[in-house]
Order: C-alpha cells, then sequence, then structure tokens
C-alpha cells in the first residue's frame, strides 16, 4: 500500500507505518511510556528526514496516550493535580529544550549529544529497572515478598514548601514535580520522546508516588507535553506530516488500548522486567552505534 | 553556471553555425504531478539532431542529457572518530547542490569529451560544481564533493547512466530517466548537448515541473501558511483518533 507523505516528500509503505504505530502504541498502553523512543529511530531508519520523523512522532504519542489517558482515568489511575505540576513544568522544558535545540544545531554536535544522552539515561534506567525487578521477583520466588518502604528521595524532602496530593499519596514540595516535568520537557524536544521511561521511573523511586498512579499521570502529563511539542514543530520547523502522523495514530491508538487490556491482567513486576529488558537493547544498540562506524560518514543539514 | 558555459561556448558555436546541427529536444512529461500514490516515475527525454538544412544530420553525432533539479545550499558534515566515538567534526558549506541530477550519454563520458569540456558544462558527476564558501583548500573541496556525490547516488537523487541514451539513424534519439518518489519538487531542467569530436556543437533545454497536486500540495501549502491551525488540526486530529479508539475498545 503506497502512500505518499506531502510534507517527507516520499512515498512509503502505509502498513509498515501502521504497525509500527500499533507496537509502539502497545509498549505505551502497557507501560505508561511513550515509545517516541522507538518510533522516531525506526521511522528515521526506514527512510523519513529526522525532522519530520520526530516531529510526526510526537502527534503520535499525543493520540496513544489519550486513549491510555481515558482507560486509566476510569479506574482512578490518573493524580490530575499532580499531572498539572508536572504539565506546567513540561512546558518550560519543552521551550528551553527548544533553544538548546538550536544551539546544538548550530554546532553540528545534535546527532552526537542524542545519542549519548539517549546511551546515559536508557543504559542507567533500565539497570536500575532490572535490578530493582530481578530482586523482587527472586524474592517473591522464595515466598518472602518483602514489602518495599515507599518513600521519596531525600532531596526532594529538603525542597521548600508542601502541597497534599491525595491520589499519590504524598505531602510533598511542588517544586519536586515541576523539576521533574521540565527536565522530561527538555528530554522530549531534544530526543523526540515523550519522556515516559524518565517520568515512569522517577515518580516511584524519587517522588515515591502509588504505583497506580504513575501510569496514568506519566500518560497526562506526556499527553500535554507532546501536544505543546507538535505545535511548536508546527509553527518553527513545519515539518509535522498529517499523513504520517495520522498512518501511525491508526495503530498506536489501537495498540494503546489492547495494551492497557493485556497490562490489567499481567504480573506487573515481570512487565517492569520487560521494560527494562526493552530499554536496555535500546541503550546497548545506541552505545554500538556511537562506537561502530556509521553507515554514512557524511550527513547534509538544509541552510 | 549555464550562463558561463553558454559565454565561453559562444565565440566557437557562432563560428560553426553554419555546419552545426540543430537539436530538437521533447520530454514525455513536461509536468510531473505528485499526488496521492506517487512512487516515482520514468522520465522520457527524447528529441531529433537535424543539420541547419533540416535534413538528416548525416553525422555521427554523441549526444549526453543532463537532468538537473532546483539547487538549494547544503552545509554537509563529515564523521570522524574522536575517543571511540564518531562524531561530526569537519563541515563545509555549499551554496548551490542540485537537488536531483542525472546525467545519461550513448558511450562512456570519458571517451566523449575531455576533463576540461566536461568542467565547462558540467558534464558527470565529478564535473558537478557545488559553489563551495569558505575554505577553498581543492583537495579538502573533492574529498567533500566525492562525499555528498556517493550519499546522493545511494539515495538514487544523483545518477550517471553511461549507455541509456540510443541514437537511431543518426536522427534520433531517446533516453529514459528514473526518478525516485523523494524527488525534490521544483523546475528542472533537460540539457541536451550533441558532442563531436570533443567539441559541443549544439545544445538545447527543455523544462520539467515537478509539483504537488491537490491533497498533497493542499497539505503543503497548509503547514507553510497557516501553521498555528495547521499545529492546532494536527493536535486536533490526534486526541480525536485517541479518544475514538478508546470508546470502539470499549465497546468491544
Amino acid at each position: 500500500m503506497d502512500i505518499y507523505l506531502p510534507i517527507a516528500s516520499l512515498s512509503v509503505n502505509g502498513l509498515v507505518i501502521i504497525g509500527l504505530g500499533l507496537l509502539t502504541g502497545m509498549l505505551s498502553g502497557i507501560f505508561g511510556v511513550g515509545g517516541g523512543f522507538l518510533t522516531t529511530p525506526l521511522l528515521i531508519f526506514y527512510g523519513i528526514p529526522p525532522t519530520v520523523a520526530a516531529a510526526s512522532a510526537a502527534s503520535q504519542v499525543t493520540g496513544a496516550s489519550v486513549s491510555g489517558v481515558l482507560a486509566h482515568g476510569r479506574r482512578g489511575g490518573v493524580d490530575y493535580h499532580m499531572g498539572g505540576v508536572l504539565v506546567v513544568g513540561g512546558v518550560l522544558g519543552t521551550g528551553l529544550g527548544a533553544l538548546l535545540f538550536d544551539a546544538l544545531q548550530r554546532l553540528g554536535q545534535i546527532d552526537t549529544v542524542i545519542n549519548l544522552l539517549y546511551v546515559a539515561m536508557l543504559g542507567s534506567i533500565g539497570g536500575l529497572m532490572a535490578k530493582e525487578s530481578i530482586t523482587s521477583l527472586r524474592a517473591g520466588a522464595d515466598g518472602a515478598r518483602p514489602v518495599r518502604a515507599r518513600r521519596h528521595h531525600p532531596l526532594v524532602a529538603s525542597l521548600p514548601g508542601r502541597w497534599r496530593f491525595y491520589r499519590s499519596g504524598l505531602y510533598i514540595s511542588p517544586l519536586a514535580p515541576l523539576l521533574l516535568g521540565m527536565f522530561t520537557g527538555i528530554l522530549t524536544m531534544l530526543m523526540g520522546i515523550g519522556g515516559g521511561f524518565v517520568l515512569v521511573p522517577a515518580m516511584l523511586y524519587i517522588l515515591g508516588m502509588g504505583a497506580q498512579v504513575v501510569v496514568g499521570t506519566s500518560l497526562f502529563q506526556i499527553l500535554f507535553v507532546t501536544m505543546a511539542t507538535t505545535m511548536m514543530h508546527a509553527l518553527t520547523t513545519h515539518a509535522v506530516d498529517l499523513v504520517l502522523a495520522v498512518l501511525l495514530l491508526i495503530g498506536s491508538v489501537s495498540g494503546a488500548q489492547l495494551g492497557a487490556r493485556f497490562a490489567s491482567n499481567a504480573s506487573p513486576l515481570r512487565l517492569r522486567l520487560v521494560l527494562a529488558a526493552i530499554v536496555l537493547l535500546v541503550a546497548v544498540r545506541m552505545a554500538i552505534g556511537l562506537t561502530w562506524r556509521p553507515d554514512e560518514i557524511f550527513t547534509v543539514a538544509a541552510l | 553556471m549555464f550562463a558561463l558555459a553558454f559565454t565561453l561556448a559562444g565565440p566557437a558555436m557562432a563560428r560553426d553555425r553554419a555546419q552545426n546541427p540543430i537539436l530538437v529536444p521533447a520530454v514525455s512529461q513536461p509536468r510531473i504531478e505528485v499526488r496521492q500514490g506517487f512512487t516515482g516515475t520514468q522520465l522520457l527525454l527524447y528529441g531529433a539532431i537535424l543539420s541547419p538544412e533540416g535534413a538528416r544530420a548525416a553525422k555521427d553525432y554523441d549526444i549526453v542529457i543532463v537532468l538537473e533539479g532546483p539547487a538549494r545550499p547544503l552545509s554537509l558534515r563529515e564523521k570522524k572518530r574522536v575517543a571511540g566515538v564518531w562524531v561530526n567534526a569537519d563541515s563545509t558549506t555549499l551554496r548551490s547542490v542540485p537537488g536531483f541530477y542525472a546525467v545519461v550519454s550513448n558511450r562512456p563520458l570519458a571517451q566523449i569529451v575531455d576533463e576540461r569540456t566536461a568542467a565547462i558544462y558540467q558534464l558527470g558527476l565529478t564535473a558537478l560544481q557545488l559553489s563551495p564558501s569558505g575554505s577553498i583548500d581543492p583537495a579538502a573541496q573533492e574529498h567533500f564533493a566525492a562525499g555528498l556525490v556517493d550519499l546522493m547516488r545511494r539515495s538514487g537523487l544523483y545518477l550517471q547512466d553511461e549507455s541509456a541514451v540510443r541514437v537511431k539513424e543518426q536522427v534520433l534519439y531517446e533516453a529514459r530517466i528514473a526518478l525516485p518518489s523523494h524527488v525534490p519538487v521544483g523546475t528542472y531542467t533537460a540539457e541536451t548537448f550533441a558532442v563531436q569530436r570533443g567539441r559541443v556543437l549544439a545544445s538545447a533545454t527543455a523544462r520539467v515541473e515537478v509539483e504537488k497536486q491537490g491533497f498533497e500540495k493542499a497539505v503543503a501549502d497548509f503547514s507553510q501558511h497557516q501553521p498555528v491551525f495547521y499545529g492546532l488540526l494536527a493536535v486536533g486530529v490526534s486526541i480525536a483518533m485517541g479518544w475514538l479508539a478508546g470508546r470502539v475498545f470499549a465497546l468491544i
């Protein structure tokens, strides 16, 4: 099924793109990560210009998040109060990220920075999650399931001012989620990702949020931050390809629903281990990509 | 660059005008419409070589056709290994890089023209003028030009086919050039050269317009001229589709 993309200016096999959307949508529904960390590199690998890939992947993540947020919201799995603070931080971060992106692009080092960020972030988070879930799985098998004391990081407690976040079961400074939101906003703009894979572990281990609201709230933040990213790309790079986005959306919104359904029937520990494995795999692939001789020594950029 | 080529060739052409052949070029599609389902196309370039009297030329001419797309400035970067990691190291700015460049001929270009003539008329991938700015180190520029040509050639946007032109009965010639689906839009020039004993005796140009049409054009224009509404539309479509999927799956 050949479909011509008007902004990317090339024709693609529509079914491949829909399949790609389905895959990342399922990840989104199961784990609450946007899936952008897979979509963007795969689209580029398929031959879509990088800017178009990043800009259009953002709107795909928006679509997948909507159905995810609705699904989790129905089950009371979204802390809107916490989500609101994260969104404000995220939108601020998107603006900062755009400035940073521009500066790095002028230096010609944006690719290297993005790849190094991917390796560092994915490697450390994937490693952390894998270690944690393997430990708990072992403990579970022994029959002595340890009750992890849910507690936020000491640094969070030292921040001034405290708000009550009822659904998360927290009484902490709003600065903590604001800074976290900002950080993921910067990553969204730089790496073309939703930031969910950073947000979910950070909410669990740094903020100490209740596991039942983590995925829904993370999707809620991603929803708004990717909307801001799409708008920013539409205004500055003009690289949002509506046809590409719709193809990705067809796959990802269905995938997100299937994923959410699957997630409610599966063991969360095993899910976390699988996510850790995927994240580590992408990190290793990126690390190899940095040190191996690249396929293209020369790259062009329009002036 | 074409203007320069003509001024250089002008006196020689005037001197021999009496014996020079006349080229009558044509293209199968003067307008290529890029619309839904466009997967690239084959462009047929053909024409006739006539003597000044309008009769059959009765001589063997070599035919070289250059199809060139709209030029744009580019920055080209080269990756080098620094501390075990591949990073962008050197870069150069090229002020006029054709978005598409195809050169076809009836036999190897090296046998048709010498290097100097090839450079004047920009015949061949190695003779392409990319107008580098900044550093003028010829070795470095050659290195970058070779890198760019290689990159473009593998993406199907640059090609050189030394057997694509067929000349029939010393009068008619024809060549087919494949345009991939990702050809840039704009005005293309197809310049045909009649060459004999290494000298360009006649040249003629035909134009080809590659343009987006219908829905594709509407989307491209919309994104450029109404970015705010286009962005809102993209966001709206994303939300609507996500919501719709939620409703549909809730029913199942």
